[in-house]
């Protein structure tokens, strides 16, 4: 069980409990604003983009060379930034707060 | 297991240069063969324009068979955000309930009048009328308006396999004038009316506005979804495992979808006008020439797909751009993956097997390079448990 922290880009704070599956999956499922995941969680489409809160990028670790190929390009991104579709819910990521990137 | 096979005819060329060359009606097209570079050209849009004349992004060109401006389409940021902004929710419909409910009992209903017949033709019998009966949600117009869009036929801008057709244009563009008269009259709940009714910037939109949405909208869904629902026919025919695997592992549906899409790439290439000198691949591109992003290359690029020519059903990273990429991506997108996504669990829940009988491959001239896209015509039977 991790309880993951949404910040949307309207300041609101969103607290969720999940157990597995994508951390993206989890904001979709709670209609959570800015986090689309129109691709289903492959890395492909770049609207599940969040901004790791600087002392919890040691939880979520950082992106792998194709998310960074998908963010690059991004013109939010920043060096917190994640696609949370490649985010695996855990106990290691308990506690962790994700701010919703803006979008371009 | 060939006959559903679609080959990667840009390997060499992605991997020697990075582009290829095309000559389309004395307008010369630099095509962008690898992901990274098709991304960035599609990010680009100030180096590389969709803002042109219109009909000049299209590869083959439109531009003798149409002059109203395809939207948001065809045109750039600032001004693009507006329009896309107001099309954006409408478009985003297919993920609710009410509509999944209606989509997933049209493609029942076509699946099981499929069942029961000793050969279908699957482009005309079954993958235009799936695909224009599911286009009168996406327009909230009357059921029965898919019996015109199947009249038109596979090819509403080109005579039977051949070049483009400004005749056969015009039959789809007097039907929307059409309709847009209608919805002026009496507004009802349809994408006409809605945006015959809309604001951009404070102004109402135009006709000329509203006609271009709609274009690209009939335009953009048509052969693209066609090629998409047909090439999946083709794969499950010659792959029963897979649709087995579909219904015994509902939970890959979503990863499977967008691995078809990726594979079959419906759209081969979008272009892009020039709008500096600049390069591409180290290759010179000058101001008002036409590079193309060949998303059906790029999804075969080695260096970012695991066996890029397999289609791995479950791939997990599938970063893919058969809808495009940045600012232009497939406004359609949500309603396509609906389809694909019901038009799956449809057929692993109804269909046992799938023969194919006999079938004519649809091949793109490209010039330097010969695509198969999909099929003219494949003639199967569908086998029910």
């Amino acid at each position: 069980m991790a309880k993951i922290t949404f910040i949307t880009t309207d300041n609101e704070s969103i607290t969720l409990e999940g157990t597995s599956g994508s951390v993206m999956q989890l904001a979709v499922d709670n209609d959570i604003p800015g986090i689309d995941g129109d691709c289903g969680g492959v890395c492909s489409c770049a609207t599940c983009h969040v901004h790791v809160k600087p002392e919890d990028m040691e939880k979520t670790g950082a992106a792998s060379e194709i998310e960074n190929d998908m963010l690059e390009l991004d013109d939010n991104v920043n060096e917190y930034s994640r696609l949370c579709c490649q985010l695996e819910i855990s106990d290691a990521l308990d506690g962790v707060v994700l701010q919703v990137a803006e979008r371009d | 297991m060939e006959k559903s096979k679609l080959s990667d005819p840009f390997e060499n060329a992605r991997l020697e240069k990075g582009f290829g060359e095309m000559n389309d009606q004395n307008d010369p097209v630099t095509m962008l063969l690898r992901l990274k570079d098709v991304r960035k050209g599609a990010h680009n849009w100030k180096a590389f324009k969709s803002g042109a004349e219109p009909g000049r992004i299209v590869v083959p060109s439109e531009v003798n068979i149409r002059d109203v401006r395809q939207i948001p389409f065809e045109v750039d940021p600032p001004e693009h955000k507006s329009y896309r902004d107001l099309v954006e929710p409408w478009f985003k419909r297919p993920l609710e309930e009410a509509y999944k409910q209606k989509l997933t009992g049209q493609i029942n209903e076509i699946v099981d009048e499929m069942l029961d017949k000793e050969s279908v033709e699957v482009v005309s019998d079954f993958s235009l009328r799936l695909q224009s009966r599911a286009l009168t949600l996406l327009l909230n117009t009357p059921y029965e308006e898919a019996e015109t869009w199947i009249g038109w036929g596979t090819h509403v801008f080109r005579s039977e396999g051949e070049a483009l057709d400004g005749d056969k244009a015009n039959i789809l563009y007097d039907y929307i004038d059409d309709q847009i008269d209608k919805a002026i009259t009496t507004p009802g709940d349809d994408l006409y009316s809605k945006l015959v009714t809309s604001e951009v910037n404070g102004k109402k939109l135009t006709k000329e506005e509203v006609k271009g949405v709609m274009i690209l909208t009939f335009a953009g869904g048509r052969d693209t979804v066609i090629n998409a629902v047909t090439n999946s026919i083709a794969y499950f025919a010659e792959h029963p495992e897979s649709l087995q695997r579909i219904k015994n592992e509902p939970e890959i549906t979503g990863k499977a979808v967008e691995e078809l899409i990726r594979y079959f790439a419906p759209l081969t290439h979008m272009g892009r006008v020039v709008t500096k000198d600049t390069q591409v691949c180290e290759h010179a591109v000058k101001a008002d020439s036409r590079i193309s992003l060949c998303w059906a290359s790029a999804n075969r690029d080695a260096s970012v797909f695991e066996n890029p020519n397999e289609i791995v059903l479950d791939r997990k990273l599938n970063p893919h751009v058969s809808f495009g990429f940045g600012t232009h991506n497939c406004l359609g997108a949500t309603h396509a993956r609906q389809i694909m996504k019901i038009l799956l669990e449809t057929l692993a829940n109804k269909v046992k097997s799938i023969d194919i009988l006999d079938f004519e491959e649809n091949i793109e001239d490209l010039d330097q390079f010969e695509r198969k896209v999909g099929y003219e015509n494949i003639h199967v039977k569908f086998n029910s448990y």
